[in-house]
């Protein structure tokens, strides 16, 4: 993204979380910016990148990303890191040891928790880390904490020589509020100073300074204590008072206006005695946190007498919606009903793939071979796991797919013997974690057909460039990875290298039979663009003459959105057995002409849309 | 928490849900409201369910509007708007577009499209106005102006003027040209027309 010129200092604009971040980021005078794509966490790198006098970069992995951020700041440079919560299980390695080293230059890392599964595989809390790894952890509840916390975060980063963990879920990240923005501060870099005892982690060296992280973690639990993003509003109802965090907090605010509250923004290390503070004001004490009970296992260790998730959910967002009902039954009064109408029944509406996407060529081959155990991964091509296809088996984590297909081939039992294992990988994810399983299938010598969609793009999370398309985050010319040489210096012979055309469903077709049946490590590549970026060229849209459909259904299942159906009906074969017609459109008006749907279409009822004057067509389509 | 105003906005990805969201959003902030936008989209852009929360009022906190006491439901899809009518407020109104965006599941043949939502959502009660903004968009020449013309048809239904509203629209368009920017008034206009229309044949 080309930089523009920020917003005046002092205005107050409406900013979601992310926004809120790469704004103070910028303003902290923050040089280096690293990370790796991953909802609800994307957008930070990608706004920061459009700030001047900075550096940012999409990083292959999450790991490489946190790595790039430490070397700026042993150099003495303010950086910043963000990834999305599974992304620290990534770079947890460099963390571990970057809290024995320590820091000179402010770093902070800003990790996305996806409470919710909005887009994610599993829900973890991302809180741990501040306690697996003895660093400080900031909860912001909203945008313009969530900008005013990421400058403090710098403060606290330099006074401890520590790295900050900015804590956000979806519900920081996404939300839009309110911001009041500030001045850009130009800061010094200190520079590198070599001091191998400290930057060269060695058992010797990790010993003397494990003792340190641990004096600094007791300086940190004395700084939250009197942090005043640590604070108590005492309320009038005492009956019930609470301990929050992050969205948590608005939500017991709009619940119990009247209510103690000690709202927790500086949550690790946990300021205990300001918990004895707001426990001596109430009768009882609820923490409400989301979404792991952690500020409340701690508490009770200490012998603070605290309700949680015995009354409240370990999963999911929290909301007024949740928290009324449990507080209205520990205090033994009325739950509160809603008035409002019962939900109405409606179906399912998935996500689906995007019209003409040339992942649909590949699980629509895929769903027509037989016998195949297909180890997936993670991506926009995880829907393949859906209707129509069903053509996709396993997805656990970034690059899996590769390791998980060795295993499935290596542990294979007698009533596998005949199944042919298959992994499917996009670009993006093999470069991040994906070609080191790769390289182990090759050296243990597996018996997998890898299919790598390279469409050029990160697609799930917006179609971000990555080294296999040739551009940086600034849209300028990278060096572009060729990924059929890549695999071949990985080990995979080179006439067991295919790359294909997945619009070609014959030739797909025909080389994913064949290499299934090969008893070694075959790569097969696909090689165009993700219809969302600018690679893409649309085609001229198709349109189905009516009185040639057969209502076959056999386009249906390619399961492009722009087909859909007319009518239905039944058909008796002359074997006697009925069968359900479906006679369809296209809806030209989307079509981009990629022809999938033609190539099944046995009575070739699909043709090019040809515009019929006067009607006005869609801009953009029809050329 | 009444003295909020709660707007649920929904629809399906890529239909333009968020930004109107946005411009209503923008609208609240120019009489001095705090607002908070949020969105339950998850993988939108892949065509799956979107619904965008706008709070606007003195002091807002939870961004999320709870079930039940939202003040307008604006259904940018028929099967969508059914989908929401929860989170409606007694009394609280519901301003849709009758389009009926049919997704892959019920193509295949897995699930049924309701045959008729409008009569499902008046079963419930609620107040519901209906009216053909993916048609009116076409007539004006274009189906991206049916953004605008949602827009037009929430603009009587708001705690601040229309015109407020339609300046946030027009901003947008100001750099693409004076045409678009006519064009845009129109569809407003229209969208407005429509409900006015709607309401007045239920009244």
């Amino acid at each position: 993204m080309a930089a523009v010129m920020p917003i005046p200092a002092a205005s107050r604009v409406l900013m979601s979380g992310n926004e809120a971040v790469a704004r103070a980021v910028w303003e902290a005078g923050v040089k280096v910016a690293a990370a790796y794509p991953g909802t609800p966490s994307t957008e930070m790198l990608e706004v920061i990148s459009t700030y001047p006098d900075l550096y940012a970069e999409w990083s292959v992995n999450e790991k490489v990303s946190l790595e790039v951020a430490i070397g700026a700041a042993y150099a003495g440079s303010r950086s910043f890191c963000c990834m999305k919560h599974v992304g620290m299980n990534v770079a947890s390695d460099a963390l571990m040891t970057l809290t024995l080293t320590g820091v000179i230059g402010g770093l902070v890392i800003a990790i996305a928790d996806d409470v919710g599964l909005s887009s994610s595989q599993n829900e973890q809390d991302s809180r741990y880390w501040g306690r697996f790894a003895h660093v400080p952890v900031l909860e912001p509840a909203d945008s313009q904490e969530a900008y005013a916390m990421t400058l403090h975060a710098y403060e606290l980063s330099e006074k401890f020589q520590v790295p900050v963990i900015l804590r956000m879920t979806t519900r920081i990240n996404h939300v839009k509020g309110l911001v009041t923005v500030g001045e850009r501060g130009e800061k010094a870099s200190a520079g590198f100073k070599k001091d191998p005892a400290r930057w060269v982690m060695t058992p010797s060296g990790a010993g003397k300074r494990i003792p340190l992280m641990f004096a600094r973690a007791e300086a940190l639990r004395k700084e939250a204590e009197a942090s005043a993003l640590n604070f108590i509003e005492p309320g009038s109802d005492r009956r019930v008072g609470f301990i929050a965090s992050g969205p948590a907090y608005m939500h017991v605010k709009e619940s119990f206006p009247d209510a103690p509250v000690l709202k927790l923004g500086f949550s690790c290390p946990v300021p205990f005695e300001k918990c004895r503070e707001l426990a001596a004001l109430v009768d009882q004490v609820v923490v409400v946190e989301e979404v792991e009970p952690l500020v409340e296992t701690e508490l009770k260790a200490q012998g603070i007498k605290v309700i949680g998730k015995e009354i409240l959910p370990p999963q999911g967002e929290l909301s007024p919606n949740v928290l009324r009902p449990a507080i209205a039954r520990l205090l033994g009064e009325p739950v509160p009903e809603r008035q409002s109408t019962a939900a109405l029944q409606v179906f399912p509406r998935p996500p689906t793939m995007c019209v003409a996407c040339p992942h649909l060529g590949v699980y629509y081959t895929l769903s027509q071979v037989r016998n195949l155990t297909i180890s997936g991964d993670i991506g926009c091509y995880t829907l393949g796991a859906g209707h129509p296809w069903n053509a996709l088996d396993t997805c656990i984590s970034m690059g899996a797919s590769m390791g998980i297909a060795l295993g499935l081939d290596k542990g294979r039992g007698e009533a596998d013997k005949d199944k042919r294992v298959l992994a499917v990988i996009g670009d993006s994810t093999f470069l991040h974690m994906g070609m080191q399983g790769l390289l182990d299938i090759v050296y243990n010598k597996g018996n997998v057909t890898v299919l790598l969609l390279d469409n050029r793009a990160v697609g799930m999370t917006g179609g971000q460039d990555n080294p296999g398309n040739g551009r940086d985050i600034y849209g300028e010319d990278a060096p572009r990875v060729d990924f059929a040489k890549l695999v071949e210096a990985l080990g995979v012979k080179q006439e067991r290298i295919h790359v294909v055309d997945p619009y070609q469903l014959p030739v797909l077709f025909k080389t994913i039979r064949d290499e299934v049946k090969v008893p070694e490590v075959s790569v097969i590549i696909t090689d165009q663009p993700c219809v969302l970026v600018k690679d893409y060229h649309k085609l001229k849209p198709f349109e189905v003459i009516d009185d040639k459909c057969t209502g076959c259904g056999n386009c249906i299942d390619v399961g492009c959105p722009a087909i859909h159906v007319t009518r239905r009906g039944k058909e008796v074969k002359a074997s006697g057995r009925e069968v359900d017609l479906a006679f369809v459109r296209i809806e030209t008006s989307v079509c981009t002409g990629c022809g999938l749907c033609v190539q099944p279409c046995a009575p070739n009822a699909i043709v090019h849309h040809v515009p019929v004057s006067p009607i006005k067509l869609v801009k953009g389509c029809g050329v | 928490m009444s003295e909020n105003t709660n707007i649920l906005v929904v629809g399906i990805g890529g239909q333009g849900v968020m930004t109107a969201t946005e411009i209503l959003a923008e609208a609240a902030i120019t009489l001095g409201h705090d607002v908070k936008k949020t969105e339950v989209a998850g993988m939108a852009q892949r065509g799956g369910v979107v619904s965008s929360h706008l709070r606007f009022g003195k002091k807002v906190l939870s961004p999320q509007i709870t079930p039940g006491t939202a003040d307008v439901l604006l259904g940018f899809e028929s099967a969508e708007t059914m989908r929401w009518q929860h989170m409606l407020r007694p009394g609280g109104i519901t301003l849709m577009n009758t389009a009926k965006l049919v997704p892959p599941v019920v193509e295949l043949g897995l699930f049924d499209y309701p045959d008729d939502p409008i009569a499902e959502i008046r079963k419930t009660g609620n107040k519901v106005v209906a009216f053909d903004a993916t048609s009116i968009a076409q007539e004006l020449g274009d189906i991206r102006l049916g953004n605008t013309v949602m827009l037009g048809a929430i603009a009587d239904h708001l705690p601040f003027p229309a015109e407020t509203l339609l300046d946030c629209v027009l901003k947008r368009f100001q750099r693409k040209g004076e045409k678009l920017v006519e064009l845009n008034r129109q569809a407003f206009a229209a969208g407005r027309a429509a409900v006015g229309a709607a309401e007045a044949a239920l009244a």
